[in-house]
């Protein structure tokens, strides 16, 4: 099992590699910082915007081979991503704004997936009977709701519902109250209180395709003999379900959940936005518009190394559940 | 999918009249499809929608970026039937255009990335080997860049009259990895199978041995799998656009119309209400289809349905 996991993560450590190097070759060669500081007003002097360019290794008359062996060198050998086009440091926004998404991601992942499976899996237990059809019903319909609408939907829904009781019972706008202060547990509060909405969000997008594959995963299982084995040997039938048919049936939806963890990340940086969140997603469509190379490359590695290590942890889930894997 | 045209003229081929007809496949299909409440459903409120998409902008008397300046951000009338925008502008009428748009991009990139997926599945499939591992490697790699952030930057490109074809070719770029990897699975299980032996003992080049007896195998799931392709493109084009990164105006799709009413969503709800019905009524149409498709193809998972 050890070599299994090594050799993925060999794997792992090259992709992320080259699809680093891609996004910013892509962006390099499609984003144009040098317009960013010629609109400025009053414009300011092209001997000097060449200069500022060249401090930042993004002047586009350096040949782009130069400009990426400088960064990438970087990189490698300092874990620098290089400057933002302000002149800041990538690599310290980085570590601030990682956090944030971080949290939005892995607790809306929690949340999202654990409902998902065991709504899925009661809904097979139970199928054809109201709670079968509630779920599903309503898993199908939040599938069909871009997570964008979703995001805008609960946000206008909470302002409504502020506006009826007469005070702000929800928060739906930034990460925590602009200068608060207190004791730790207090900011801990503010903060929680704010992700509230969000994480939502983003969980629910996630526990209706959970749910949905899970529930047909589930189905395949039940039927199966060695289920009725396990209940003929004398196991209880709760035994039976969560020892030998829950078991097996989650080891497909690991290899889903790699899948649409992808689609989570992006849908964090609608929901970021959308919620005033200063997370990475919400830095990476800024820096779009700001024409700024280096943070959308180093945007992109970040997502890359979420992406893979949640197929890392997949990985290791399903050589946990899937006992043929480890031998 | 050439088999589904084939089979029937078997069928009424033979020539002994003594054996009963070959049961058709099609017909099965067609059978089970027309059973399915859902797949009714769904047809039903897609052709409504595409009868809209396609009629609204003409029955409408208003173009898409006329501008009413009698009645500026009012809300549903006999003149203005979803009401009109701040500018002055005609809901409706881009809401009808921008579904038009919004469905036409969500058919092309199911049917692309479909089109790719089917052919890189089966030949990484087919040969095995190094092309295998090439091919997959490749689509890992696709896998790993985050499609949006890809999208994002070259947004500029999307500008023009052709701009959202441009899209609908990276959307579909991005999003054909998944069913590759199924599509290769399955041909791995075919590549054993005896008429496939058969046909290569023949001397039947692989290419052709793809195209006409692995692909057409498996056209069920593809069909299913496109479908549910259709509703994933519309919501991802509609993603880009809120933020102003998908199809750029003068072109006009749900996206851009739902960006525009979401601010407005309390003081002027029709401007995001209509819109962000439509769409969810389209994808809500085209995922009851696909799922309905993908139990009548697939025999497997009959028990499963409610």
């Amino acid at each position: 099992m050890g070599k299994f996991l090594a050799r993925r993560l060999l794997n792992y450590v090259v992709l992320i590699f080259l699809a680093t190097s891609f996004a910013y070759v892509l962006a390099a060669t499609n984003l144009a910082p040098r317009d960013y500081f010629e609109q400025m007003q009053p414009p300011p002097d092209p001997e000097l915007v060449n200069a500022e360019l060249d401090r930042l290794n993004l002047n586009d008359q350096t040949p782009l081979a130069e400009r990426y062996a400088n960064w990438m060198s970087g990189v490698l050998l300092a874990g620098d991503f290089g400057q933002t086009i302000q002149g800041g440091s990538v690599t310290d926004q980085m570590l601030m704004k990682a956090g944030v998404t971080l949290r939005l991601i892995v607790v809306a992942t929690l949340i999202g997936s654990f409902m998902g499976i065991a709504i899925g899996a009661y809904a097979a237990v139970r199928q054809y009977r109201a709670f079968d059809k509630a779920a599903t019903g309503a898993s199908f319909f939040v599938l069909s709701i871009p997570t964008v609408v979703i995001a805008i939907v609960i946000q206008v829904g909470a302002a409504a519902f502020n506006d009826f009781i007469g005070f702000t019972f929800f928060r739906y706008s930034g990460e925590y109250t602009a200068g608060v202060q207190g004791e730790w547990w207090e900011l801990l509060i503010n903060r929680i209180y704010h992700a509230i909405l969000p994480t939502l969000v983003l969980a629910l997008a996630l526990f209706a395709a959970f749910a949905r594959y899970q529930r047909n995963m589930m189905l395949d299982v039940l039927g199966s003999d060695f289920v009725r084995t396990a209940m003929a040997k004398g196991l209880t039938r709760r035994k039976a379900l969560f020892k030998h048919a829950l078991r097996t049936a989650m080891i497909p939806t690991i290899t889903y959940f790699t899948f649409t963890f992808g689609m989570l990340v992006s849908g964090a940086t609608f929901t970021e936005k959308i919620y005033a969140w200063q997370g990475m997603g919400a830095w990476l469509i800024d820096s779009i518009a700001r024409q700024d190379v280096h943070v959308v490359a180093a945007v992109s590695w970040f997502m890359a190394v979420t992406i893979m290590l949640a197929s890392f942890l997949s990985d290791i889930l399903y050589a946990w559940l899937d006992p043929r894997v480890r031998v | 999918m050439s088999s589904t045209t084939e089979r029937p003229d078997q069928g009424s081929q033979t020539e002994a009249p003594a054996v009963p007809p070959a049961p058709s496949r099609l017909k099965d299909v067609l059978r089970q499809l027309v059973a399915t409440r859902r797949v009714i459903i769904g047809f039903a409120m897609l052709a409504g929608l595409a009868l809209l998409a396609f009629l609204g902008p003409v029955i409408s008397p208003w173009g898409i970026t006329e501008r009413d300046y009698l009645s500026t951000l009012e809300g549903p009338s006999p003149e203005h039937w979803f009401g009109t925008n701040r500018t002055g502008q005609d809901i409706f009428t881009q809401s009808a255009a921008g579904l038009q748009k919004s469905l036409l991009i969500g058919l092309l990139v199911a049917m692309i990335s479909t089109a790719v997926a089917a052919l890189v599945g089966a030949f990484a499939g087919y040969f095995g080997g190094i092309t295998d591992r090439a091919l997959m490697w490749v689509a890992d790699l696709a896998l790993v860049l985050p499609s949006f952030v890809i999208l994002a930057i070259l947004s500029k490109h999307f500008m023009g009259a052709s701009g959202w074809l441009v899209l609908v070719v990276l959307l579909a770029g991005l999003s054909w990895m998944v069913t590759s990897k199924m599509v290769r699975g399955m041909t791995i299980s075919l590549r054993e199978r005896e008429y496939i032996h058969a046909a290569r003992f023949m001397g039947v080049p692989p290419r052709k041995i793809i195209l006409r007896h692995i692909l057409p195998n498996m056209s069920s799931l593809l069909i299913a799998d496109a479908t549910i392709m259709v509703s994933t493109a519309i919501i991802g084009e509609t993603a880009l656009s809120y933020f102003g990164l998908g199809v750029q105006p003068p072109d006009i799709t749900l996206g851009i119309v739902i960006a525009d009413g979401a601010n407005f969503a309390t003081t002027a709800p029709w401007m995001f209400l209509f819109p962000t019905a439509l769409l969810v009524l389209l994808v809500l149409a085209v995922n009851m289809i696909g799922d309905g498709l993908r139990d009548a193809l697939d025999p497997t998972s009959k028990s499963r349905r409610s």
